[in-house]
């Protein structure tokens, strides 16, 4: 208890302190929505004065912070100039959508990439075709930047027509709960493609490389010589070692899934955080901007503080740490 | 086994060699072992010397099973391992124990002292639960560890008392053999006396047999009735600790492995 105490205090805090950072910066940042606006001649000077007023954007940047801060307190994250609307209420419908995509890729690269990345490892002496075949298919994906596979995945669906592109479903599906989730799932193949093929091989490095460190050390070799099964040395001692490492990256894997996909989703059209953020940076409505910047940082302590919970669960030296 | 021989374990022309090289790279041989014999018998020591990379540990590692010679034989009390089936094979090669040079490495971090003393037995499935706890804790004290430290970890017991925690992961099996491969590096001159003795008194009472790799020849000396020297993959020269010790003041230019006695004896002869 005490050390879940302790990292979660240490999360608030790291929390307030990017909430700080980002609000700084964004704010001292040149040109505000309404520095665009006065430059609409449709709308005058003193109208763009009174809603610079009507928003506080004349009072000192500390008291702006403190009453973002109470506004967040209340749930609101702050009100967005474009939409004339409190900042939470958009943001979440949007994450949902970008969870709903992430959340579907991050579980299926681990499911692709755990069994991959032990068999390359555990195998590499006895088939090592496997291991480089594995080696050199990541290593060329890994040299494919992000948006070009976007594009691919993207030029390959329109073409053939093999899975819709462009939004979460159909246009005027109204059918059953289960046709619109056949919609739903067959417009999620194309992004979840290029997130799962983009993850992938970061993620089988790590997975390959915890592995072949533990199989390699000295206490492997000793149950090894004690006549052990590779079944029982990759369950019993190689699997729970390598899994600090993996847990933390899992945890990491938790922790961006707000963010990973920003760019996908502006190239897929996929109606997320992404196109709002880059809608919003666009058009310099700030407290839009910081909610997403914060609940991208929310998501990546979180994902930290899972993952810590995990580690200290899984590997008993921690515990004991923790303990004392 | 029912067969019998003299020797607790032997080899018989071993050779090993290692290729390095990717697919696409030009391959290189590496030989390790040249045609190595050796006989051992029970209740004895023989130290094995020689430099870096002289084949030492994969000669180890082929007698415990964990590197697989191309050539030659490994026979256990008279049986030779590879006419046997695999579950045969693996219970003999039981009957072998290695103890590495790193303690620390060489005990799972994430069990317990008295987990890793039983692992050997639950490999095997011999025993109940019960047992194999009562079995693993009983080894500990005899070798000089309290049964209460079953709980601890490696990392919280000593240089000395993690190599006494895999003294007594080895000896859990029962074995006839144990290679100690540098256990006494890394440890303190009074540790590396109370390891020595220790083993030297669980040979006495188990009649075990030694294969003690080492590099310094001094203490392999004291500690075994015989010496063979590997050099390059052989065994270049075998002979008793007294006599080879006597030997080597005016040889040792052939062997790499020099004491500073030995250095200024062969400075003193050149002068």
């Amino acid at each position: 208890m005490r050390f879940l105490a302790r990292r979660l205090a240490y999360s608030v805090a790291l929390a307030i302190g990017v909430s700080f950072l980002s609000f700084l910066f964004l704010q001292l940042a040149p040109g505000n929505f309404f520095d665009e606006m006065r430059l609409n001649p449709q709308i005058s000077t003193q109208t763009v004065n009174q809603f610079y007023k009507q928003y506080g954007m004349d009072r000192p940047i500390f008291t702006r912070y403190l009453c973002w801060l109470r506004s967040a307190a209340k749930g609101d994250w702050g009100i967005s100039f474009a939409y004339n609307s409190p900042v939470a209420p958009l943001i979440l419908a949007r994450s949902r959508n970008t969870l709903l995509l992430t959340g579907t890729a991050t579980m299926l690269s681990w499911m692709v990439v755990l069994p991959i990345g032990v068999i390359s490892a555990a195998t590499r002496r006895r088939r090592p075709w496997f291991d480089h075949a594995a080696s050199l298919t990541t290593t060329i994906l890994l040299v494919i930047p992000d948006l070009l596979l976007a594009l691919g995945v993207l030029w390959l669906a329109v073409r053939t027509h093999w899975v819709p592109v462009g939004g979460m479903l159909s246009q005027g599906s109204e059918g059953t709960a289960w046709g619109q989730f056949k919609d739903l799932t067959v417009h999620l193949i194309a992004p979840v493609l290029v997130l799962v093929i983009g993850s992938c091989p970061i993620l089988f490095r790590h997975v390959r490389a915890a592995m072949l460190e533990v199989l390699d050390a000295p206490y492997i070799r000793a149950v090894q010589a004690h006549g052990i099964s590779t079944s029982r040395i990759l369950f019993r001692h190689a699997l729970p070692a390598a899994a600090a490492p993996l847990v933390s990256l899992f945890g990491l894997s938790l922790g961006s899934l707000l963010s990973v996909s920003l760019l996908v989703e502006v190239v897929m059209n996929w109606p997320g955080l992404g196109p709002l953020l880059l809608e919003s940076i666009l058009a310099r409505d700030v407290y839009v901007v910081i909610g997403a910047v914060m609940s991208a940082a929310i998501f990546l302590i979180g994902g930290l503080l899972v993952s810590d919970l995990l580690l200290f669960a899984v590997d008993p030296r921690i515990r004991t740490e923790g303990m004392a | 086994m029912h067969s019998s021989s003299e020797f607790a374990v032997e080899a018989r022309e071993l050779r090993k060699t290692y290729t390095q090289g990717k697919l696409w790279q030009r391959k290189l041989h590496c030989c390790a072992l040249d045609g190595v014999n050796l006989a051992l018998r029970p209740g004895t020591t023989l130290g094995i010397v020689g430099e870096s990379g002289s084949g030492k540990t994969t000669l180890a590692m082929c007698l415990v099973g964990l590197t697989v010679p191309d050539a030659g034989a490994i026979l256990v009390r008279g049986v030779n391992l590879q006419s046997l089936k695999r579950a045969e094979r693996i219970g003999a090669q039981g009957e072998i124990q290695l103890i590495f040079q790193d303690s620390a490495g060489a005990l799972n971090p994430r069990m317990s002292a008295i987990e890793i003393v039983e692992e050997p037995l639950l490999i095997r499935g011999q025993h109940t639960q019960r047992e194999r706890r009562d079995l693993a804790g009983g080894m500990m004290e005899k070798v000089g560890l309290s049964a209460g430290w079953g709980h601890r970890r490696p990392n919280e017991l000593s240089g000395g008392q993690r190599q006494r925690l895999a003294i007594a992961r080895s000896l859990v099996l029962k074995p006839r053999v144990l290679i100690l491969d540098e256990v006494f590096a890394g440890l303190d001159l009074s540790i590396q006396g109370q390891i020595a003795n220790l083993l030297l008194d669980l040979q006495q009472v188990h009649q075990l047999s030694y294969i003690c790799i080492s590099h310094d020849l001094n203490f392999a000396a004291q500690f075994a009735d015989t010496i063979a020297v590997m050099s390059q993959g052989r065994i270049v020269e075998q002979e008793s600790a007294g006599s080879l010790s006597a030997k080597v003041q005016q040889r040792s230019r052939a062997i790499s492995i020099r004491t500073p006695e030995e250095g200024s004896a062969l400075a003193a002869h050149s002068s």
